[in-house]
């Protein structure tokens, strides 16, 4: 309350005024009300939606206790050790930042360092296209067009690095279109806008000055962009980094039609797997009792990583870009 | 800007020769091609859902019955799932908009830099990194287990998705508002409501109805936040409070893994009209920012 007086202060006209709190009207005090009750609902909402599916998923994390991180998920024989989904998650996060990342600070480095304005433009519409363009679509294209055609290419590689000892693991046999790595590069192309954006926000807090100064120096544009940008917008990527990990753990619908369904803990990128939430769209409609438990639990341990690694992220990016204005 | 990022308006210097130069073309080479690798997959997905969706898409297909998936491509439709679509999205948007612009007035006009009003706007940040599967559990939790399926329980669900959105697009708009505008009317005696809803709002109104317009289009698209709250269900459903329902996305969801020619078909062409949707909306909100933008940053 303090706070609103204070800065309607400039408005009130000298003299003897009461205190403003007690002028205000009743209308104007309810508003206030009720922007802040909406402002709240975020807190609410997100403090609801621990609560509520926590409940419902108790039975699965008090029957299992550690047994949640367990290897076998066998709805048939009530076992539901969730290592294997987890596991996916990780891989398949991990294979679409390894792909997205570079390709993203590539297009933000592109439209900050390289192309005039407007050039610029077109590029940011195109690429906010991307963003547009819905889960289910990407995946029923990825499960119709692009898994079978990349299918001919892991056979082929598979069969070429056979007996290689670190390749053989990683990409020989067993292959097939729906696999890790498809629902890994179909994650890429729907994180690269988010990751291609803030970045681009983190690169251009960085001074005209401490640019103009690296060229001054005789730097190229590489040398300026390693010694100039990168040591001031590092923090800022990494931040960016993260929300992408963030939104490649949590994306459903894409991964869930193109990762090959299967609850299987393997070294074999191309071989068919599972992953958090493809697992519950997948299996949530057949469930029932602990089974539903189990899935609900998923959602739980997944709300909590991807609330995890935002809280660091945005606060990363927070004082970054804090860093970048002052 | 222009002048920074081209080095070579400035006073003719030598070009640095050698390893130096070609470390730098191929960086710029590394560039352009990240941008390419980036509209290869975009142009790729465009042009296989306008090649397979154009020639499905008839007066029928949008307004005829779901089939059962062995019917043929030229049979039958996606009506219900079109007017389900509307009807959740128009709901959740009329939920979140009122909600979400409230939410950013509080962060933007009262809040200031006050502990609370940082503390709602980061979790609103944090909040637009909740996966959408996991509102859909929610939901399912706390209403669909208690009410059962409905068109409401999804258009919630689209709600909680689009709140956190529409407020961080609000607040930056508000941001925009130049102080001299709030300062005047105070200065006239309004109150801190009566400014903001005359003042505030309608200067700032072109972007907020903009950003509102890009949250619609992407909570339009979502499929994991219903896939527990509406059911996709084939028969068409116009009450939206009770009783399962379908949507466009779960649709094509239900038909992307069908074996049925037929059904994929259906499928393309329920994708086109989604990105058509998606994309009406996107150049709404470009429109909208063009006319009604009268402060930019």
């Amino acid at each position: 309350m303090s706070t609103v007086t204070q800065q309607a202060g400039p408005a009130v006209p000298a003299g003897p005024a009461r205190p403003l709190s007690e002028r205000r009207p009743l209308g104007d005090r309810t508003f206030q009300i009720i922007a802040l009750a909406s402002g709240l609902l975020v807190l609410v909402i997100l403090i609801l939606i621990a609560f509520s599916t926590t409940q419902q998923a108790s039975s699965w994390f008090t029957t299992e206790g550690w047994g949640i991180f367990g290897k076998v998920w066998n709805p048939a024989a009530n076992q539901f050790g969730a290592l294997s989904f987890i596991y996916g998650t990780a891989i398949t996060a991990a294979i679409a930042l390894i792909l997205a990342v570079p390709v993203s600070v590539g297009v933000a480095l592109l439209l900050t360092e390289v192309v005039p304005y407007r050039l610029a433009r077109p590029i940011v519409y195109v690429i906010d296209l991307l963003a547009v363009v819905p889960s289910v679509v990407w995946g029923l294209w990825g499960i119709l067009v692009f898994a079978p055609w990349i299918a001919h290419i892991y056979s082929d590689i598979g069969s070429a690095v056979t007996g290689v000892p670190v390749l053989g693991a990683l990409f020989g046999p067993p292959t097939g279109g729906a696999s890790f790595f498809t629902a890994g590069i179909i994650l890429a192309f729907m994180i690269t806008p988010i990751v291609t954006s803030l970045s681009r926000e983190v690169i251009a807090t960085v001074t005209a000055i401490d640019k103009e100064g690296a060229y001054a120096l005789g730097a190229t544009r590489l040398e300026m962009i390693t010694g100039a940008i990168w040591p001031h917008s590092k923090g800022g990527i990494t931040g960016a980094v993260l929300l992408g990990l963030g939104r490649a753990m949590g994306e459903t619908i894409a991964a869930a039609l193109v990762i090959g369904s299967s609850a299987t803990i393997t070294s074999h990128l191309f071989a068919p797997g599972y992953n958090m939430p493809s697992v519950i769209a997948n299996q949530f409609g057949e469930a029932s009792g602990e089974f539903r438990a189990a899935l609900i639990g998923l959602g739980v341990l997944l709300f909590v990583f991807t609330i995890i690694i935002n809280i660091i992220a945005r606060a990363i990016v927070g004082r970054s870009a804090e860093q970048g204005t002052a | 800007m222009a002048a920074i990022t081209e080095p070579q308006l400035g006073p003719h210097l030598e070009e640095p020769a050698g390893w130096r130069r070609t470390k730098n073309r191929i960086a710029t080479i590394l560039m352009v091609l990240s941008f390419v690798l980036v509209i290869i997959p975009l142009g790729f997905v465009l042009y296989t859902v306008i090649a397979k969706g154009i020639s499905i898409i008839s007066w029928q297909f949008l307004t005829g019955p779901i089939p059962p998936q062995v019917a043929p491509a030229s049979e039958g439709g996606i009506g219900p799932a079109i007017l389900g679509t509307i009807e959740i999205t128009a709901v959740a948007a009329l939920m979140a908009v009122p909600l979400g612009v409230l939410g950013a007035i509080y962060l933007n006009e009262y809040g200031g830099k006050g502990v609370l009003a940082r503390l709602i706007g980061f979790f609103s940040d944090v909040m637009t990194g909740v996966p959408s599967i996991v509102m859909g559990l929610f939901l399912f939790s706390i209403w669909v287990l208690h009410f059962g399926f409905s068109g409401f329980a999804g258009a919630l669900a689209l709600a909680c998705l689009m709140l956190p959105v529409v407020i961080r697009s609000t607040d930056e708009m508000l941001k925009l508002v130049p102080n001299p505008l709030r300062e005047g009317s105070y200065a006239l005696g309004a109150t801190k409501a009566r400014v903001t809803m005359t003042v505030v709002l309608p200067t700032a109104i072109g972007g907020i109805v903009s950003g509102a317009l890009l949250a619609v289009a992407r909570a339009a698209g979502e499929t994991a936040p219903l896939l527990f709250t509406i059911l996709t269900v084939t028969a068409a459903n116009p009450n939206i409070f009770s009783g399962a329902n379908t949507a466009i996305p779960s649709q094509i969801f239900a038909n992307a893994t069908s074996p049925y020619v037929g059904a994929q078909g259906r499928a393309w062409g329920a994708a086109l009209t989604l990105i058509v949707i998606a994309f009406v909306l996107m150049i709404a909100a470009r429109i909208v920012t063009a006319r009604f933008t009268r402060f930019s940053r």
